[in-house]
């Protein structure tokens, strides 16, 4: 094997996240997809600090880890306040700005 | 940890947390029940923390590990059980043939990003980190060189979006009271006139062999009170049957009879020969 191995598994589990999020109808489901797609870029991040090596590649993953944590927040705020208006986290519920 | 290629051992590792790792990133977007993709998403994270340490990266692995299986997916669990745990996806599509559309475009997504990719990659050989990490004395002590010198600004613009994702949940999830907290008098008062039960719900079954909540209380005359197991577990079915032989024992015990057998007077102190201990 060779550390391109760790940029084709990132690729597939960004691939298999991009399904969920196109997929699944719960919102939470689709959030943790959206989390899956940005673990899968820290992990090409880290292999591509591993193949250049230098440490930059895993500040900006350490960077993401901290992005990912506040919107997970905010996001997941958002969730919980759609579930208290509408009664449910699907994602095809909320069309208020529709009409 | 080699300096250019990995081992035979990081080969191993790799094969064996990729496969985990692909496995519970399907289980997420195969399982009906949101509280299973969070615990394979959680699954797929703490390998890909294993993948990180295999690469070098111990700091990032123990952050991956501690922020996101510790922090972030047990944020996600803790609001699904807000919002209610049996909220699986409905098989109803908004959009007819979405599900079939989005899988294609996600697929020919990958391979394109495989062929892309994996085209400009192959053969690149790997300088591998050790002399980086060796230059300020280990990983943690060259990321925080890294940290709080060059990205010291872009260290700085992240507390501020952290502080302010925490003032926007804050916000989000504020709620607003519009009328006045209603006394304990007047929640009564409402109860007695719109007849529902008035009184607080009867506390579900204790028996020697079982005490969960998912045991129903029993009625004067035997028969099971449902109303006495939480609602959720009645939603799902999940009540505890009634031993009814047992049951008929005891009602019979407490009717004055023997069933015990051809001990006539058993002594009451004797904890093991007592006749009133339900079974």
């Amino acid at each position: 094997m060779s550390p391109d191995h760790y940029i084709l598994l990132s690729v597939v589990l960004f691939t298999i996240g991009t399904i969920g999020v196109l997929v699944r109808r719960n919102a939470i489901v689709v959030f943790m997809s959206i989390e899956l797609m940005l673990n899968s870029a820290n992990l090409a991040f880290v292999a591509f600090a591993r193949m250049h090596g230098n440490l930059d590649g895993q500040v900006i993953a350490f960077f993401v880890m901290v992005v990912a944590a506040a919107e997970v927040v905010v996001g997941l705020a958002i969730i919980v306040a759609l579930y208290r208006s509408r009664r449910s986290a699907s994602i095809d519920e909320p069309n208020l700005l529709k009409y | 940890m080699t300096e250019t290629e990995p081992s035979t051992a990081e080969a191993i590792v790799f094969w064996v947390c990729a496969i985990f790792s692909v496995a519970g990133a399907l289980g997420l977007i195969l399982s009906r029940r949101a509280v299973h993709s969070a615990l394979w998403v959680a699954f797929t994270m703490i390998n890909l923390a294993v993948l990180y340490l295999a690469n070098a990266a111990p700091f990032l692995g123990m952050v991956q590990i501690i922020v996101y299986t510790g922090a972030v997916m047990m944020l996600f669990l803790f609001v699904l059980m807000v919002v209610g745990v049996d909220s699986s996806d409905s098989l109803v599509e908004t959009l007819r043939g979405q599900r079939v559309v989005g899988i294609l475009l996600a697929v020919g997504f990958g391979i394109l990003l495989i062929v892309g990719v994996g085209g400009a990659l192959s053969g690149m050989p790997a300088v591998g980190l050790d002399a980086a990490n060796a230059e300020y004395g280990g990983n943690v002590e060259g990321i925080a060189r890294l940290l709080f010198s060059e990205y010291l600004l872009a260290f700085e613009v992240v507390a501020a979006l952290l502080i302010s994702a925490a003032l926007g949940a804050l916000v989000l999830a504020h709620r607003e009271r519009w009328a006045p907290k209603r006394t304990q008098r007047e929640i009564s008062e409402e109860r007695i006139r719109e007849g529902i039960h008035p009184t607080p719900l009867p506390a579900p079954g204790v028996y020697a062999r079982h005490n969960a909540v998912d045991t129903p209380g029993l009625l004067p005359d035997g028969s099971v009170a449902e109303i006495s197991v939480p609602g959720p577990l009645r939603a799902r079915g999940d009540l505890r049957p009634v031993d009814t032989a047992a049951l008929a024992e005891t009602i019979a015990l407490s009717e004055g009879e023997n069933v015990l057998g051809p001990q006539d007077h058993p002594v009451a102190d004797d904890p093991g020969t007592s006749p009133g201990e339900p079974k």
